[in-house]
């Protein structure tokens, strides 16, 4: 998972530290507004646990053993802001000291593993417990699926960014410059070791800390679970939690859709007008009405106002649909939340004043 | 191997991994100590300079500039006394590790076939961009080693700080890079006594109860430190303001060494990009 210098070319490198760097400077201000000085000794502990827990041999299902990132732990113990600077820091000592990582590619490695990691960990920590009890099974459920997606998360973050590289940099021969192995092996070849080994071995480590702080130590759960019941006999499921896991599950579920073939009803675009077999569904699935002649005019005209960046919920460069359907998913349901998020921020701002 | 190789336990593989950091740790200070030519060049100069021909080598678009700067880089290590076992132990792990990412790349790559195996063809594109990854992954890596390898940890840090990487980032860098020994010991300790009271094989589950009962003990060891250390720095009069015992400043050895190494960088850019 650690991106070497090399597989990277230094423009996509580049896009990727500045890509993190609004979430470290976000993240800094908001722990020294929280902790004042306690965040220096706080962050370098954590970061020096990080380092040390991903040198752990986590024995898995199965009799082998593999390495975690601890990326989750970190989330739900620390938050995620603590989380993307503890681990950020961990990353720049494993690439500066240790080789583990590149120094070009340490952007790209903070954004998958760190920022990418820490966001979905907290994501997927916080709409699956709830308000449950901080001693709830249901902590130790959320904290393997935040694992276990969060790696997931940051190894197809990672896949891509190998992928792209060879559409992206070639030479006059056509030789891929940097990382030679397109979307449609680069997916599947990180995917499938991340789905199975590191996945397990991120959700073994989440869940049985996170089990064993629940009978030892349990105030270090305390800080992330505003409004946890304190009686377990409580009701302790928050109401927008189903909504959550429903969206969640509707994303994944969005390839489904590559199913059913052929444009919907009345959504037909200029070119299925063009085109004498596309003409001929269409008037067999309207009742055999006549079709004017031709593209009206109307349409042709103002269907080239706007071309939208991901037509047919396919980015170009990705070669799989379902791929793609996913993507554009999460990417859309991404930015109306981002969008809903911002309104909502404003108006609370604007009810303070 | 041995068959006991081959049935260590997670215990066995953890403990030998958080060795092997204390130990390339401990030989990295002490080879920075070792008075070679980059040793006694400005940290500064160093971090910057090992981080333009790291950028020359990912922009390269030629495999002779390449190789000539990968050359270059291991002459540099040399003078510089990094240890020639050292740096061949590094080149064949990182040779084995990529050129086995790499080896599909000879048949996946569309292109110019220009040999087969087993009946598949090897492009020359294919052959290319796997002697380009190689090439890349080999001299930045060497350039890394030779940064740690010629300069003490604190004068990094220090280096850091001049660079302008925020006073508070700096401190929390400098902080892990000590806890993280600490806390390998803690860890080394604890997985020690956990084997020396166990006998024969455990069952997955109990293993794996072991092992993140330990990482829990850990990082509640770790939080509780966190908060002593702060009242200690507290108790010292840290009131947030974050001031580096080092203070670098550059002779006319390092404006040498400085103008040396724009010089190769450049040569480096004009020639991987011709």
């Amino acid at each position: 998972m650690h991106i070497p210098d090399g597989y990277l070319s230094p423009s996509t490198c580049a896009v990727l530290y500045a890509g993190a760097a609004p979430f470290w400077a976000v993240a800094l201000r908001r722990l020294q507004r929280r902790l004042a000085g306690r965040f220096v000794p706080m962050l370098a502990l954590v970061a020096a646990f990080s380092f040390v827990v991903m040198m752990f041999n986590l024995p898995l299902p199965g009799g082998t053993t593999g390495h975690a990132t601890g990326v989750a732990l970190a989330t739900i113990v620390v938050g995620p802001a603590g989380s993307i600077v503890a681990l950020s820091v961990a990353l720049l000592i494993q690439a500066l000291f240790f080789g583990d990582g590149g120094i070009t590619a340490y952007g790209a490695n903070c954004l998958n593993m760190a920022i990418v990691g820490s966001l979905v960990a907290w994501a997927c920590y916080r709409i699956i417990a709830g308000r449950a009890p901080l001693t709830s099974r249901l902590r130790v459920v959320a904290a393997a699926v935040a694992g276990y997606l969060a790696i997931n998360a940051s190894a197809l973050c990672a896949a891509v960014e190998f992928g792209i590289q060879p559409m992206l940099f070639r030479d006059a021969l056509g030789t891929p410059l940097y990382a030679p192995y397109p979307l449609h092996i680069a997916v599947p070849a990180m995917m499938i070791g991340h789905l199975t080994f590191a996945g397990a071995a991120e959700a073994v480590l989440s869940a049985g800390v996170i089990a064993y702080l629940q009978r030892t130590n349990v105030g270090l759960l305390r800080d992330t679970a505003p409004g946890a019941v304190e009686d377990a006999s409580l009701p302790a499921i928050d109401v927008l939690r189903p909504l959550w896991l429903a969206l969640g599950a509707l994303m994944v579920l969005t390839p489904l859709g590559l199913l059913a073939g052929g444009a919907a009803w009345g959504e037909w675009s200029a070119r299925d007008l063009a085109d004498p077999a596309a003409r001929a569904r269409i008037v067999a699935v309207s009742g055999s009405a006549p079709l004017p002649s031709g593209v009206p005019h109307g349409l042709a005209g103002l269907s080239t106002v706007w071309t939208a960046p991901l037509r047919g919920y396919a980015p170009p460069f990705l070669q799989s649909t379902a791929l793609g359907y996913a993507l554009s998913a999460m990417f859309g349901a991404g930015l109306v939340l981002l969008t809903v998020f911002a309104i909502r921020g404003m108006l609370l701002k604007a009810r303070a004043r | 191997m041995t068959a006991a190789v081959i049935h260590r336990g997670f215990v066995e593989k953890t403990l030998t991994s958080l060795l092997h950091a204390l130990e390339r740790a401990s030989s990295s200070e002490r080879l920075a100590e070792q008075r070679g030519l980059l040793q006694h060049v400005d940290a500064r100069v160093k971090l910057l300079g090992c981080l333009a021909l790291i950028v020359a080598a990912a922009v390269s678009r030629h495999l002779d500039t390449l190789t000539l700067l990968f050359a270059a880089i291991a002459i540099l290590a040399l003078v510089s006394r990094v240890p020639l076992h050292l740096l061949t132990r590094a080149w064949a792990i990182i040779f084995v590790f990529t050129a086995a990412i790499a080896l599909p790349a000879l048949f996946t790559t569309p292109g110019q076939s220009i040999a087969t195996v087993a009946g598949i063809p090897v492009t020359l594109q294919g052959l290319r961009s796997a002697a380009f990854l190689v090439d890349r992954v080999e001299s930045a890596t060497t350039l890394g080693l030779v940064l740690i390898s010629t300069t003490p940890w604190p004068q990094i840090i220090a280096a850091l700080r001049s660079l302008r990487v925020p006073a508070a980032v700096v401190l929390i860098i400098g902080m892990t890079y000590r806890y993280i020994f600490v806390l390998l010991r803690s860890a080394e300790e604890m997985f020690i006594a956990r084997r020396s009271r166990s006998i024969g094989r455990l069952e997955g589950a109990v293993r794996r109860r072991m092992a993140t009962a330990t990482a829990g003990v850990l990082l509640g060891k770790a939080l509780a430190l966190s908060d002593e250390v702060y009242l200690a720095m507290q108790a010292r009069g840290f009131r947030g303001e974050v001031r580096t015992l080092e203070e670098l400043r550059m002779r006319g050895r390092d404006w040498t060494a400085g103008a040396l190494f724009t010089a190769a960088a450049i040569v480096a850019f004009w020639q991987g990009l011709r």
